[in-house]
């Protein structure tokens, strides 16, 4: 396979992104559409006792209220959070209690305000602790991975290690906040219904709205053209699209729910709070003895999600002794689900920044520390790694962060009030992939369609499937036409897990290995529907691999940490990555940056809270949950190893969509250590939690060497 | 948001009578946090009265020295006017500090001044908050309030005021000047912000009906060294967890004159009065103003979640104070 | 719906052509250039000022259209990304550095960045200082904008893909 795959082509869609003509899915205009608005609960916990919608009715352009009691009626869906209007039970505050729709958005937003609720509220609890009386383990947590899995006897070789940590450490919730808010527009025609979505896979779309409202799936077209981000948060049906589906069946009208930013939080999903207790136990060279990551998380009382937090420590280093424990309490919280890179994100954060400070504890260099702990198999199963590189990644990002020669003494560079320091942190990312179908013609004229549901949420997705699809046409790229995003087309599987490239691509790649053969057979000139090929993977991208198949990567950082203020800057940021072969480099090394751009955040910016009283997240909005600004990001550089593993798939692609946020949050955080000397264990690293663990810092050192307070540090002096 | 009427008013006067003749009215200026409010229902006027197109757009120099920057001059031409940038830096530099360069285009003078808290509870209707719906308690003061404030605050309300201009116009002794169906008046910007006390809902000293039509910069505090800094979560485009701003004046080896105001920490802009008396007469030193601001600081009150905020802006101010004395000092030797 | 107290027949050009609506005034401008003249450019993001999506220049200056309410910009010029380029085929300068740099992902943000960056471009050159210009630099001139500028004055434009060093390299090659 030679030509276009790897080249860095521009993105197909990109001309209508930069002019403002690429629809995305409240922008369609059905003749007569109308908009709804949905009214949230108030309560954390407790019923709905009565609906007065006679204020809101009186609305002028008001259409109807729709609520539990004259919803249409849903069959029960297996994913409890669609279950909108069905009753009156309220899980948790923010709960979709009613929608309104309406002539126009102002109508629809006045109604929705004027909706009287009155609940019979209950006790509730949201505060997650981890030794809070409701704990249990669960089953499995999510990915299906076990909940527990055990070693040897961790606990004994921890007690008997030469050096040990044990630390806790802990990851606020996280909220994905694309860019577009969770939009859906629907229409019903004669018993069809027509949906555009904002959406990382229509076609579980289509088959979760055939379940609820009984409708063969034949009759339902979803598409999802563009999409404004999604980050795990649009993986899976939101209550958006069953509202806006509901709703024009109910009225008859094409009816566009469009989220408010403000309500995302409580109903689309978000990153739980993780609890990280770690025990890292290490014979006097710094090879590991016992490893035992535990966490504790928070699900929502209707849906158990459990994050995968302790699952990259079964992966990572080898130990002859391991513990990794998943433990979830079901609160009264909204349902938590994916947030890039669920597991491997918070976790890693955990587990690298205990192998900091057990470097530290070592006197080891911390990059040396990793390599000395590189496994021959993966440590939990057993089973050798399809490749590994990640020790080629550690070098070679050392190599170019200018890691030789760092002084490894926390505190000792310094410019003015701005202490300086650097870190590093491993990444890794499971490679998964699933069965899809594609179809592929030639046409008379020379040219190639492609037909594939894959969903393009700003990866680039149509740009490197097209490659993929003419480099086994043996074609020139420009003569490959693809249409993707709507279950009019060949079936595929989400754009989640890092999978969608591998998934859609082995498929793109089989129909259209098959039509170059097709071709190679058939004789005169083509038919004018042109040659048809079609690809159906299952089988052979679900068939069990006897080969643990991972992406790798090790993350630098630089930071400045202001001793007055306690603000933290990231001045460099440094990925490598051995991530297989990497398909278009230009939109790769977009999707690496900006997952470290989003770990950035998961490190200083971005944090939740849930508000003990009043059980919602208190950072609802934009403005007070802070993702990174342009200012808050300087140099960030994204390299990969050339990687090349025939037991993936006919690309030899691992997935990338992930794995520059895995790693990163812990590599700044060690950079913040080695800046200050002060080891901070829960994120983010904002500047209330700096400027008071630097002025502890300071404090204890004054008591432990009797000099006075006031000398140097967060104070300048005049 | 309920339908509302809207009228333009062509003059001060239009305006103000027009606001008189109808319950309900509001100003509508650059509208960043008014159409905001009103779009969370927690401002529901009858009637806006549109004030944007008043001539009230210029900066303009008084015979005294004294510079008056209209009501409607927008945030970036104000923090863009060469006079200011030349004898109030800190005004500046408080402007700049503040939202993004889009709210800084649409936003006035007037406005920012009347700008409402950013307490979540405030904003949120399903929830307690005494300045939004007096006796109805404070959700923030057992809740999240890792931003709220440690100086001035009341058993009602624990609200922080989040203009940064505003903290400058305080310590720069700015008026602010105002007119309504009583005529003209100013008000010191240090004594236009309230204190919740018992109160909360009244953020300001204005009276029912009055426009903020212009603020004054006095002769006084022109050309003199003054600074403004902001510690915030992100670099950019947050609100502040604590600020400061300040000027200063040494004459003879000793403070001549200073202003200092803090921002972020309570509900109107904190003038720093008790730190400013200790200050006059001193020698511009690190201990003379470490003194000073502790002093000041020693009347915070933190809550729970928020005792960061005291030794932050202890910290920022000294790095002010100390940066401002080098410069007048530098300027004097030179 | 004629004009009645609580509507208005408002006057806008936008992208060079004038328009004339009886609106709401309720209706903000990010609405009224999404719902009623299908200019779905400006992208609805928050809807309170908080991201950037909805930016739009009013008169040449770059605003949030979401806060904006249409009947108060009776008589006013608006530009959105659909009229940056003017009438010709050729892309705006911006809009050809956004695509060479792939300076954007899932492109949400992108009509935002590019009109705030036009916006901004213009400032600079009309000698609005930045929180980040050195104070020290004369008033009333042009200011050079390096990378810590663009940065600063580009930061009301969240983009959560991460595309941000692109944009700032976007920028940069058509800074003049």
């Amino acid at each position: 396979m030679t030509g276009s795959v790897g080249a860095p082509a521009e993105r197909r869609e990109g001309r209508e992104k930069v002019s403002g003509t690429a629809r995305y899915a409240a922008e369609y205009h059905f003749p007569g559409r109308a908009q709804a608005w949905p009214v949230p609960a108030a309560v954390a916990r407790g019923r709905m006792t009565g609906v007065d919608t006679a204020a809101a009715l009186a609305v002028p352009g008001v259409l109807a209220v729709l609520t539990h009691e004259n919803a249409p009626r849903l069959a029960e869906p297996d994913d409890p959070t669609l279950a909108v209007l069905q009753d009156p039970r309220v899980p948790h505050r923010g709960w979709f209690v009613a929608l309104v729709v309406a002539e126009t958005l102002e109508a629809a937003r006045a109604g929705a305000a004027a909706v009287r609720v009155d609940y019979a509220a209950e006790e509730h609890d949201v505060a997650l602790t981890a030794s809070h009386p409701g704990v249990y383990v669960p089953e499995e947590a999510n990915g299906g991975y076990p909940a527990v899995r055990e070693q040897g006897d961790p606990d004994g070789a921890f007690g008997s290690s030469a050096a040990r940590v044990d630390a806790a450490y802990r990851v606020p919730p996280l909220h994905n906040h694309p860019m577009e808010p969770h939009a859906s527009t629907a229409r019903w025609d004669d018993g069809r219904l027509t949906v555009h979505t904002s959406s990382q896979g229509s076609g579980a779309v289509q088959g979760v709205l055939a379940g609820l409202f009984g409708v063969p799936a034949e009759r339902i077209v979803v598409t999802a053209e563009h999409v404004g981000g999604g980050f795990g948060s649009k993986g899976t049906p939101r209550p958006d699209v069953v509202l806006a589906a509901m709703a024009a069946r109910h009225t008859g009208r094409a009816v566009t729910v469009a989220l408010p930013r403000r309500y995302l939080p409580a109903v689309v999903g978000h990153r739980a709070p993780t609890l990280h207790r770690l025990r890292l136990g290490a014979d006097a060279d710094g090879r590991l003895t016992s490893l035992v990551h535990e966490v504790t998380t928070h699900t929502s009382r209707i849906k158990e999600f459990v994050e995968q937090a302790a699952v990259p420590a079964r992966v990572m280093y080898a130990t002859p002794h391991s513990r990794t424990e998943h433990r979830v309490v079901a609160l009264d919280v909204p349902s938590p689900s994916w947030m890039r890179a669920p597991g491997e994100a918070p976790g890693m954060y955990a587990l690298e920044s205990a192998m900091d400070e057990l470097a530290a504890e070592l006197g080891m260099d911390p990059v040396e520390l990793r390599v000395r702990n590189e496994p021959d198999v993966e440590p939990d199963s057993g089973k050798p790694f399809s490749s590994r590189h990640l020790v080629e990644c550690l070098r070679e990002g050392a190599r170019r962060f200018g890691w030789a020669g760092r002084d490894p003494r926390p505190g000792s560079r310094r410019d003015g009030p701005l202490l300086l320091g650097t870190g590093v942190a491993a990444a890794t990312y499971p490679v998964m992939v699933w069965p899809a179908t594609a179809s592929a013609r030639a046409l008379p004229d020379g040219t190639f369609l492609v037909r594939v549901n894959a969903t393009d949420i700003g990866t680039g997705a149509r740009t490197v499937l097209a490659q993929v699809g003419a480099d086994a046409l043996g074609a020139p790229l420009e003569r490959v036409r693809i249409e993707v995003g709507s279950t009019e087309l060949p079936s595929a599987p989400l754009a989640g897990g890092s999978s969608g490239t591998a998934s859609w691509g082995w498929a793109v790649h089989e129909a259209c290995s098959r039509l170059a053969r097709r071709l190679t057979e058939h004789a005169g000139p083509l038919p004018g529907q042109g040659l048809d090929a079609r690809a159906d993977t299952r089988g052979a991208a679900d068939a069990e691999s006897d080969w643990a198949r991972h992406a790798f990567g090790a993350h630098f950082a630089e930071v400045a940490v202001d001793s007055v203020t306690g603000e933290v800057r990231v001045g460099r940021l440094l990925g490598v990555y051995a991530a297989g072969r990497i398909l278009n480099a230009r939109t790769a090394r977009s999707q690496f940056v900006g997952g470290m751009t989003m770990g950035l955040g998961m490190a200083l910016t971005e944090g939740s809270t849930m508000d003990a009283a009043f059980g919602d997240f208190t950072e609802s909005d934009l403005a007070s949950y802070h993702v990174p600004v342009h200012a808050d990001v300087d140099e960030i550089e994204a390299h990969w190893l050339d990687e090349d593993d025939p037991r993936l798939n006919p690309m030899g692609s691992k997935g990338i969509g992930e794995i520059g946020i895995v790693g990163t949050a812990a590599a700044i955080g060690n950079a913040v250590h080695h800046a200050t000397g002060v080891r901070f264990r829960e994120l983010p690293l904002t500047p209330d939690r700096v400027l008071a663990g630097l002025l502890d810092h300071r404090a204890a050192n004054d008591a432990r060497t009797g000099s006075p307070v006031g000398g140097s540090g967060p104070v300048r002096g005049g | 948001m309920k339908e509302f009427a809207y009228v333009r008013a062509g003059s001060v006067e239009e305006a103000t009578s027009a606001y008189a003749s109808h319950a309900g009215a509001r100003y509508l200026g650059g509208g960043t946090n008014l159409v905001d409010l009103m779009k969370l229902g927690v401002e529901r006027p009858a009637i806006l009265v549109d004030v944007t197109r008043l001539p009230l757009d210029a900066v303009e120099e008084l015979p005294d020295g004294a510079l008056r920057i209209g009501a409607m001059v927008r945030n970036s031409d104000l923090a863009a006017h060469p006079l200011v940038r030349d004898r109030y830096p800190a005004l500046s530099q408080a402007v700049l500090a503040g939202a993004s360069g889009q709210l800084r285009n649409a936003a006035t003078t007037g406005g920012n001044l009347l700008q409402r808290t950013r307490c979540p509870y405030f904003q949120d209707l399903s929830k307690p908050c005494n300045k939004r719906e007096p006796g109805s308690g404070c959700g923030a003061r057992d809740g999240v309030h890792r931003d709220h404030a440690v100086l001035g605050h009341s058993e009602h309300c624990i609200a922080t005021h989040p203009s940064d201009m505003a903290v400058a116009l305080t310590a720069l002794d700015a008026r602010v000047e105002l007119y309504g169906p009583e005529g003209a008046r100013s008000v010191a910007a240090a004594d236009f912000h309230r204190l919740p006390g018992d109160r909360p809902e009244q953020d300001t000293e204005i009276r029912p009906g009055e426009l903020v039509t212009g603020v004054v910069l006095p002769a006084a505090t022109a050309g003199l060294p003054s600074a403004y800094r902001k510690a915030r979560d992100r670099a950019s485009y947050a609100f502040a967890l604590a600020s400061v701003a300040a000027v200063l004046r040494v004459s003879d080896g000793v403070v001549g004159g200073v202003g200092l105001a803090f921002g972020a920490l309570a509900h109107r802009p904190w003038r720093a009065r008790r730190a400013e008396e200790a200050l006059l007469g001193a020698a511009p030193t690190a201990a003379a103003f470490e003194h000073a601001v502790d002093l000041e600081l020693s009347a915070a009150r933190p809550l729970r979640d928020n005792a960061y905020k005291v030794p932050l802006a202890r910290g920022i101010a000294l790095d002010v104070l100390s940066r401002l004395a080098d410069t007048a000092l530098t300027r004097r030797t030179s | 719906m004629g004009n009645d107290q609580h509507h208005s027949e408002t006057t806008l050009r936008v992208n060079g052509k004038p328009h004339t609506l009886t609106v709401d005034h309720r209706r903000v401008l990010l609405d009224l250039l999404r719902e009623d003249l299908d200019l779905t450019g400006a992208k609805k993001g928050c809807d309170h000022g908080q991201c950037g999506a909805c930016t739009v220049l009013v008169d040449g200056r770059r605003v949030n259209s979401c806060l904006l309410f249409a009947v108060a910009l009776d008589g006013c010029e608006i530009t959105t990304i659909e009229g940056l380029s003017g009438d010709g085929e050729e892309p705006h300068p911006l809009q050809r550095a956004f695509l060479e740099r792939d300076a954007f992902q899932c492109g949400y943000c992108t009509p935002g960045q590019i009109c705030s960056a036009a916006g901004m471009l213009a400032e600079a050159a009309a000698g609005h200082p930045s929180h980040v210009t050195d104070p020290a630099t004369p008033s009333g001139e042009p200011v050079p904008l390096d990378r810590e500028e663009v940065r600063e004055r580009l930061s009301g434009n969240l983009c959560r893909c991460g595309a941000y060093p692109r944009i700032a390299e976007a920028v940069e090659d058509v800074i003049p």
